[in-house]
């Protein structure tokens, strides 16, 4: 198949159980590079699973996942991220007691040079890279309108600027893929009208790939070109969002009818 | 501008240091507070490393005082086994005042290597059970100081249960100097890039290694480090305090320093320091009273869990006043000092 090699990300057959339990099962897609894709489903249906596993924070049972031609599966997580792969989490997962910008900072670590040795000792190299992973933590604060809470902790911020932290940070590891895992939880309409024009703006900006994991069909239906659509951990169907919307099974499975 | 700040603190321990010579001279200080004061540098050294490990890096650690006696024994085997040789031999080359000076770099040297190796050891307990978490990771190094204590109590070449002399060689001078260079060491790690990494470990490691971070490298790297320092202290030890015994390095120990650093603050440096200085200071003032030491340490404990449950310091470091008003501009953001 020629046209895999230009795949941007491919996912053949994946599959994980645990125990028993298949939480996903055979499950394929394809993305090509900035695309912006949506994960839709109810509860259940494996679609954070499938996040773990591309990640690697679990290996898959079966099937593999090619990104840029590369094989992701078994890798650990960190080489994952390396690789370009970034993600935020469902339930936040910031570092808590350490400062808005030292979180950012952190996930900027990955591309600093200089030895732990020249840290202790104060080489010229620890003052260029802090002074480089600084001012570009700073920048990435200003685009999320972080900078003014740069030195506050992170658990003191507001929801909704915890949630637009946490893509910041996955932004400072200079991702290709960003995976958003439902980045609108617990916003309000403002707020995730403010986070769609946000995604699109990082999209064009950074020239990222997204795939991102929602509820609100308002942002689903708003910023995403194609939409799978997850249940008990397959492929029920993909598609546009008009498609999709329109699609029975997917309106039995998880949209529901409209009160009559 | 960089070095400014490390001039003044380097003038003031300077300053400090040479009051402390001029008051044991005139006699203010008497030889066992000099003793006392040894005993301090070397446990914040001790408290230091387990402070990185446990403190900033969250892996709780109960095997300390096994590194630390790897260090006194390998320093102390190397000083005791060539240190009448080299001293010699110095002398009869260099005569008795330039070959007692080269002498003292071959002590500092063996100080080196006790350090060195409990690092090695470090990095060897830490590959396999770093995989561990929480209780796991502490009853496998309450483990290892144990056999580590076991195997020193069986070994003829290095004593076995009568210990191992060491000629006295290092006081207050060498433990001063090497406390406050561990100190400025671990200071800087933990303000750098590479000490945010062992943080973030601490904070959420999921979120860490998504984020790239190589953990295992990170917590393999505190352990090398703390039990590199707990080696150093080892070593300073052995030299001081002329015979060293597998029984002085048992659980107790370990649990001793341990509670330095929860006193003091997990994952500050001043805080374990001041929790060092306590703890010493008490444990000599109670020196009488051995069976009073630990009720006394357990009604701190107490006191502390009621009043202050994060330890005196926390997480936060003690601060000058002046540095406070500075702290916060945009300096502090991006300088990493």
């Amino acid at each position: 198949m020629a046209s895999e090699e230009k795949l941007f990300l491919s996912i053949e057959n994946l599959s994980q159980s645990f125990s028993g339990l298949k939480a996903v099962a055979n499950f394929s897609m394809q993305m090509e590079e900035g695309e912006l894709v949506g994960l839709i489903g109810p509860n259940g249906a494996g679609k954070t699973t499938i996040f773990n596993l591309l990640t690697g924070i679990y290996a898959p049972t079966e099937g593999s996942i090619i990104f840029r031609g590369q094989k992701l599966n078994g890798l650990p997580a960190y080489k994952v991220a390396q690789r370009g792969l970034a993600r935020t989490f469902q339930n936040i997962r910031l570092f808590a007691d350490l400062s808005v910008v030292d979180n950012v900072k952190i996930a900027y670590h990955q591309h600093v040079t200089h030895t732990a040795l020249s840290s202790m000792l104060r080489l010229p190299g620890h003052f260029k890279n802090e002074k480089i992973m600084g001012d570009k933590a700073l920048e990435l604060l200003k685009v999320f309108q972080l900078e003014d809470k740069a030195l506050e902790q992170a658990k003191n911020l507001p929801y909704g600027q915890q949630r637009r932290l946490e893509i910041a940070r996955a932004m400072a590891t200079e991702p290709k893929l960003l995976l958003l895992d439902e980045p609108a939880a617990g916003m309000n309409p403002q707020e995730t009208r403010e986070l769609m024009d946000l995604i699109r703006w990082l999209r064009e900006t950074y020239k990222l790939t997204i795939l991102l994991i929602e509820h609100d069909m308002a942002l689903v239906m708003g910023v995403c070109e194609r939409v799978y659509v997850l249940e008990y951990g397959m492929l029920l169907t993909v598609g546009t969002p008009d498609e999709v919307r329109g699609d029975q099974r997917v309106i039995d499975a998880y949209l529901g009818e409209e009160a009559p | 501008m960089r070095w400014t700040k490390y001039l003044i603190w380097l003038a003031a321990a300077g300053a400090f240091y040479a009051l402390t010579l001029v008051l044991s001279n005139a006699g203010f200080i008497s030889r066992f507070m000099l003793m006392t004061m040894v005993q301090i540098c070397i446990y914040i050294i001790m408290a230091l490393g387990l402070n990185l490990i446990t403190g900033f890096t969250g892996q709780l650690s109960i095997g300390h005082a096994g590194f630390m006696s790897i260090g006194a024994y390998a320093a102390g085997f190397l000083a005791s086994t060539y240190g009448a040789r080299v001293s010699a031999a110095l002398t009869e080359a260099l005569g008795a005042a330039a070959g007692g000076a080269v002498y003292y770099i071959f002590i500092l040297a063996t100080l080196a290597a006790g350090a060195l190796v409990a690092a090695a050891f470090g990095v060897l307990l830490g590959l396999p059970t770093l995989r561990l978490r929480g209780d796991y990771l502490a009853i496998a190094t309450i483990g290892f100081g144990e056999i580590v204590r076991i195997v020193l109590l069986n070994t003829k070449a290095l004593g076995a249960s009568s210990g191992l002399p060491v000629k006295y060689s290092v006081g207050w001078t060498t433990a001063f100097w090497l406390m406050l260079l561990s100190v400025v060491l671990i200071y800087n790690f933990v303000n750098s890039s590479h000490g945010r990494a062992c943080i973030s470990i601490r904070e959420n490691e999921i979120a860490a290694e998504t984020m790239g971070i190589n953990t295992t490298k990170y917590k393999v790297m505190a352990f090398a480090l703390g039990a590199g320092l707990a080696g150093l202290a080892g070593g300073i030890y052995a030299n001081h305090m002329y015979l060293i015994h597998p029984n002085s390095f048992n659980f107790l120990k370990s649990f001793e320093i341990l509670v330095m650093v929860v006193l003091g603050g997990l994952g500050s440096i001043t805080g374990c320091i001041l929790g060092a200085v306590v703890m010493t200071v008490m444990n000599n003032a109670l020196s009488a009273f051995p069976e009073m030491r630990m009720i006394v340490i357990s009604v701190l404990l107490v006191v502390m869990m009621i009043f202050r449950p994060n330890g005196l310091m926390g997480t936060t470091e003690l601060r000058l006043p002046f540095r406070r008003k500075a702290a916060g501009g945009k300096e502090d953001v991006t300088h990493g000092l």
